[in-house]
């Protein structure tokens, strides 16, 4: 047995199952078995949780619009999901003549693998994970990212005007909130003192949005953008670019993109809820609750805590010009971001071994430092903001000018 | 007011939207209650009325009601009239304008009151004379003053037979009714 599955909850019980019933020498199959159980019983439970979510948004949009959403397939309907994907699997798999079959082909499963990739060092219970890398987090940077080139390749294979047009912004988008979205985790970094998703849930005594309520604004804004969710989804802007990068994309392969994009908000709040909400942990703090539920039914709580909070903007938020979604990361996310990052710093300079007082004490400083900062910074922006302003000139028409 | 004050008022307006009851109506179990001067797809024609001048034939802008009569009937009312032997109503193309209801000076046609009569087919969207003679008679009352002045609503009220629907029993307003109801009501 490897030193991955030697602590792990998920893997031992079916691993010594198997060991027991083959020989001795036969013990990597068990290994590999056991492992691909793993993986195939995860990546599944990750897809139903994408049609549960899928079902929740459209539901709670409804919600949020006074009206009901879809409530016809299956009870309260909850089948609604696989209604969709059937009626996307029936349809016909549409390739333009303009587009490139290589990378056309390729984009809906370089949207999703990174998806699934991520999954793999996000621990969602107390011993239960598949990997404890110990530079998770970076891993998980990195892995993101990959997404971005998936929305390139969708965009510029189609050979459509409006998806390259989505696939440069996107670009854009993301490759600027990549910025916020570091900075902002160098906070948690620093006070939990390692990279490991595992050792920082162990680290938060108290939930890391308590004392990082700054850093949690920050990635919670450019995880955001780097989801495409509301407020940041210029790249399918219906209203403009009719669907953005996925405009001549139809069937299967549709279905997958959707699928890729659903999933990574899923993954994405698993990553918030681990950075921030004390991942799989009861998230009331230092209090030591007795263990009242499972901590795979905590994480997932919080998993759907974040979901609603997401959907709950994208029900308010108006899409934003790409103009203020730059401004956004680079004027205000981005100092917000270096002032966490520096206040945190200094304060893990004082109190490198904090007792439960001080961890308060932090926690104290943290929001003031929240709190002056995010008004400073609106009001420096409304001071700042500039009116748009026409000018009109009158044009005699004449030939010539025609 | 500073920068991003308004996005946490808007947060707060969907917030207490979500708690409310939901305002749209699921509609093959509940429906929109209808006005009773709802001008339906179903006519209601009075055959006793009748007396096969065609003159709904004559005023309806699309043409789309064919009435072919022959002599010999004879009508309840008045004695004798022609017979009709056609009298189609070409749903497909009507914009339930109502000019045939105007037009019929002996109140026989009257517009309906339902709005439910989706087809696969165009020729399932003719009424034939059958069915207007042995369909329920629920009529609108756009422009029939006569039945709204008895409080008559199509959607709750009984089927009403052809001496009811006339407008011969209708006492013209007096001038003091008419002032009670044009000048001090308002």
């Amino acid at each position: 047995m490897g030193p991955v599955l030697s602590e792990n909850a998920l893997y031992r019980p079916l691993y010594s199952f198997l060991d027991g019933l083959l020989p001795e020498s036969l013990d990597w199959v068990a290994y590999f078995l056991t492992g691909f159980a793993i993986v195939f019983l995860l990546v599944n439970v990750l897809l139903i949780f994408a049609s549960v979510f899928v079902f929740m948004l459209r539901r709670l949009l409804g919600l949020f619009q006074t009206r009901l959403g879809p409530n016809r397939v299956g009870p309260f309907g909850i089948l609604q999901p696989f209604a969709d994907l059937l009626k996307l699997l029936l349809k016909e798999d549409v390739r333009p003549r303009e587009a490139d079959p290589l990378l056309f082909t390729i984009a809906p499963v370089l949207m999703v693998a990174p998806v699934f990739i991520i999954l793999a060092v996000v621990p969602f219970g107390r011993n239960s994970f598949l990997a404890d890398l110990n530079i998770a987090v970076l891993f998980f940077i990195g892995v993101t990212t990959v997404s971005t080139l998936a929305v390139f390749l969708a965009g510029w294979g189609s050979g459509n005007r409006y998806a390259l047009i989505g696939a440069v912004r996107a670009v854009a988008q993301l490759v600027s909130y990549e910025v916020p979205m570091v900075l902002s985790l160098v906070g948690v970094l620093l006070l939990a003192g390692t990279m490991s998703l595992v050792g920082v849930v162990e680290a938060q005594r108290i939930p890391f949005i308590l004392l990082q309520p700054l850093g949690f604004f920050v990635f919670l804004m450019a995880a955001s953008a780097e989801m495409n969710w509301t407020p940041f989804d210029l790249l399918e802007a219906e209203s403009e670019l009719t669907a953005g990068f996925h405009t001549e994309y139809s069937g299967t392969k549709f279905s997958l993109l959707q699928l890729g994009e659903f999933a990574s908000v899923i993954v994405l709040s698993g990553s918030i809820s681990t950075l921030f909400l004390r991942g799989w942990e009861n998230p009331f703090g230092p209090l030591s609750w007795p263990e009242v539920l499972p901590s795979h039914i905590w994480f997932i709580a919080k998993i759907f805590a974040v979901l609603f909070l997401l959907i709950w903007v994208r029900a308010t938020i108006v899409r934003l010009r790409i103009d203020q979604v730059m401004a956004f990361a680079w004027i205000v996310l981005f100092p917000l971001a270096i002032i966490n990052m520096f206040v945190t710093a200094g304060l893990v300079v004082a109190w490198p071994e904090p007792t439960t007082a001080q961890l308060w004490m932090m926690v104290a400083v943290n929001w003031v430092v929240a709190i002056v900062s995010i008004v400073g910074i609106s009001f420096l922006m409304e001071k700042n903001r500039k009116v748009p302003t026409t000018t009109v000139r009158l044009v005699k028409v004449t030939p010539e000018v025609r | 007011m500073p920068y991003g004050l308004g996005i946490a008022k808007g947060m707060m307006v969907t917030l207490k939207n979500l708690i409310r009851p939901h305002q749209t109506i699921q509609y093959p179990e509940e429906r929109v209650v209808q006005h009773p001067r709802f001008r339906g797809e179903d006519f209601v024609w009075y055959e006793e009325r009748c007396t096969g001048c065609a003159s709904c034939a004559k005023f309806c802008p699309l043409g789309i009601i064919r009435i072919e009569t022959k002599p010999g009937g004879q009508q309840t009312a008045e004695g004798e009239k022609y017979e009709l032997e056609v009298f189609d109503i070409e749903l497909a193309r009507c914009m339930f304008c109502g000019l045939c209801v105007e037009a019929c000076p002996y109140d026989a046609l009257h517009m309906g009151s339902g709005f439910e009569r989706g087809s696969y087919r165009r020729t399932d969207l003719v009424i034939p004379i059958e069915e207007l003679r042995t369909a329920p008679k629920r009529p609108s009352t756009w422009f029939r003053p006569q039945l709204e002045d008895k409080g008559y609503n199509p959607f709750t009220g009984d089927t009403l037979s052809w001496l009811e629907v006339g407008r011969e029993n209708q006492v013209s307003p007096t001038y003091s009714d008419m002032q009670e109801r044009w000048v001090n009501k308002r």
